[in-house]
């Protein structure tokens, strides 16, 4: 070893100098920070020091998640058959609840129609993985697996499933920095969901969120919802930011009119692994739903009822054989009643079935979903009629012509 | 068993030294001259590069790479210094640095094995070294830090360029080779 310094010691002295000086060269260096609009420029050393990590990180997280997922998803499934029963019911308590909602949201889209509302959503988000943090007691940043080559600008927002998480500060080519929104120079405008108060949220630098500018006698409530009101120019609207813990008058004399509320973060953000980064802010006229397209609870109950089996009257050729002779020429599920007391809506909705025989949630089984995250458009007369809107109910064809499911009395299934 | 191969003769090979006034006043003031000389009317001194010179002066003079390539070090980074402000580049770039310390690391190198004191080989060594370090510079310049501090030379200003600083090499190393201490 003592040989090799020796014997090479011009050179590797040349290298130290010129090492040395690419340091201090990079350290002088300033470029300019992808797509940074008002961040400035990034040190040099700074770039070549997160480009040089960015993947041993990138590997390290991807190894780990390599094995933690072998572990989950091949090995650690004792309870996914209770939990898969759960969520089944879960998904059919959702059902009825989401065609609930979707009333109340089609009226609110007619009503903002008519006031030519401006909505601000979603348009389009990259997904991300976190491999990395800075956080610390004056900071909290995360580092994410994508940079500028994903189309990544700062400023841009980041979101989980849960909530908002923070906004893109620093972007380099292949990763980025994000800063969480309970770091102190983080800032959202926000809404009360039940009291529509408007505040706006700081950071307070451990876990916790701080929402100010609400006069001190307004009363706000523990266990409120708070959601994103879209005014920051970040973040979309109406994305949940968090619970409301407690609230108090500011303890500061000069702020002793303004409220300080607490609150918890929606999303989970000592725990953040894959995030959303909203690259597309899309902004549009709502466009007045077609009530046409509504679905009852009623209707999504008759769905679990026990029915005749569609197999059979999916084919028009077994169908015709098994119907008796009307002589009317309409297609199954359009013929008169041929067995009194047994007339249903003309065109009930055929619910997809999974393999396990329950119906399978319309968000999952790649049937188009309407825009506002509502029940894919099932068109029923009944419906129609019932909502009012697509004229006189007597041109309803179900008020001319009643119709029944055809019920072979030898395949009815038990009832 | 390795072979050296050397155009000079055991005579030749001969380190010299320099006073300490000598070490640092030369380089002090080329790099001074070479600052702020082309700033006023003598714009065509641009095309000299005095700190180039007399880091490959010292070099092939004292034939020892480590004190040569210190030598271009220093010289580099304070010209750097005192012509960062000239260029409007924010703080100390370090490209005369790096191309320097390089030129000074060949230089000393080269002198072990070539006659530098003759006026022809020394023509021909500056001339070479002029491009070496153009090259560097460039390289560095354009493709390692992406700064663009000069535009990339034209061939005729390369060549235009090498051919005067071996003239003028040869010029300063006949006054400069006075301030040799014999050892």
């Amino acid at each position: 070893m003592e040989s090799f310094f020796s014997r090479y010691k011009n050179a590797l002295v040349l290298m130290g100098v010129l090492f040395v000086q690419v340091i201090i060269l990079a350290s002088n260096v300033e470029r300019d920070n992808a797509g940074a609009a008002n961040h400035g420029r990034t040190s040099l050393v700074r770039v070549w020091t997160i480009n040089t990590i960015s993947p041993l990180e990138r590997g390290l997280v991807s190894t780990g998640h390599f094995f933690r997922d072998t572990w989950r998803n091949y090995v650690d499934l004792h309870d996914v058959r209770r939990q898969n029963t759960q969520l089944q019911s879960e998904v059919d308590r959702l059902r009825l609840e989401q065609a609930r909602w979707k009333e109340d949201i089609s009226e609110s889209q007619r009503l903002k129609h008519l006031l030519d509302f401006k909505e601000r959503y979603v348009g389009r988000t990259v997904a991300a993985q976190v491999i990395g943090t800075t956080g610390s007691e004056q900071s909290r940043v995360v580092t994410i697996d994508k940079g500028a080559q994903a189309g990544l600008k700062s400023d841009m927002a980041v979101i989980t499933p849960d909530g908002i998480v923070g906004k893109v500060k620093e972007v380099f080519r292949y990763s980025s920095h994000v800063l969480l929104i309970t770091d102190h120079d983080s800032g959202a405008g926000v809404v009360l969901e039940k009291s529509r108060l408007r505040g706006i949220l700081h950071g307070t630098g451990p876990i916790d969120l701080v929402v100010n500018h609400i006069m001190a006698d307004e009363k706000v409530d523990p266990g409120e919802q708070v959601v994103t009101s879209g005014g920051d120019g970040i973040y979309p609207r109406g994305l949940p930011v968090g619970t409301v813990i407690s609230s108090a008058p500011d303890p500061n004399p000069d702020n002793a009119s303004f409220l300080v509320i607490r609150i918890k973060p929606a999303a989970d953000l000592s725990r953040l692994e894959d995030l959303l980064v909203v690259t597309e802010i899309a902004e549009q006229s709502p466009v007045a739903p077609d009530t046409s397209a509504r679905v009852r609870a009623a209707d999504i109950l008759s769905e679990r009822l026990p029915s005749v089996p569609k197999g059979k009257t999916e084919n028009p050729d077994e169908t015709a054989k098994n119907k008796p002779a009307t002589g009317t020429g309409k297609p199954a599920g359009t013929t008169a009643a041929t067995t009194p007391g047994t007339t249903v809506p003309a065109t009930k909705p055929k619910p997809q079935v999974s393999k396990g025989g329950n119906p399978v949630n319309a968000l999952t089984s790649g049937r188009p979903v309407s825009p506002e995250g509502g029940m894919p458009a099932v068109k029923t007369q009944g419906q129609k009629k019932k909502a009012g809107l697509d004229g006189p109910a007597k041109d309803s064809p179900a008020k001319k012509a009643p119709a029944v499911e055809p019920k072979p009395p030898a395949e009815a299934p038990p009832q | 068993m390795s072979l050296t191969v050397s155009y000079t003769s055991r005579e030749e090979i001969e380190v010299h030294k320099f006073s300490w006034v000598v070490s640092i006043g030369i380089p002090l003031l080329a790099v001074f001259l070479q600052a702020f000389l082309p700033q006023k009317r003598l714009r065509f001194m641009e095309i000299i590069d005095l700190p180039l010179l007399v880091t490959i002066f010292f070099a092939v003079s004292r034939r020892r790479p480590i004190p040569g390539l210190i030598t271009g070090a220093l010289i580099g980074t304070l010209q750097d210094a005192l012509m960062g402000a000239r260029y409007e580049l924010r703080g100390l770039i370090n490209l005369n640095g790096i191309s320097k310390t390089i030129i000074g690391y060949l230089a000393s190198s080269v002198g072990v094995k070539l006659d530098v004191d003759n006026p022809g080989s020394r023509f021909l060594m500056t001339f070479g070294f002029y491009l070496v370090h153009q090259f560097v510079y460039t390289v560095i310049d354009l493709k390692l830090v992406v700064v663009g501090a000069h535009a990339p030379p034209s061939l005729t200003h390369l060549v235009l360029g090498a051919f005067s600083n071996g003239l003028l090499a040869v010029a300063l190393f006949a006054v400069l080779d006075r301030f040799k201490l014999r050892s």
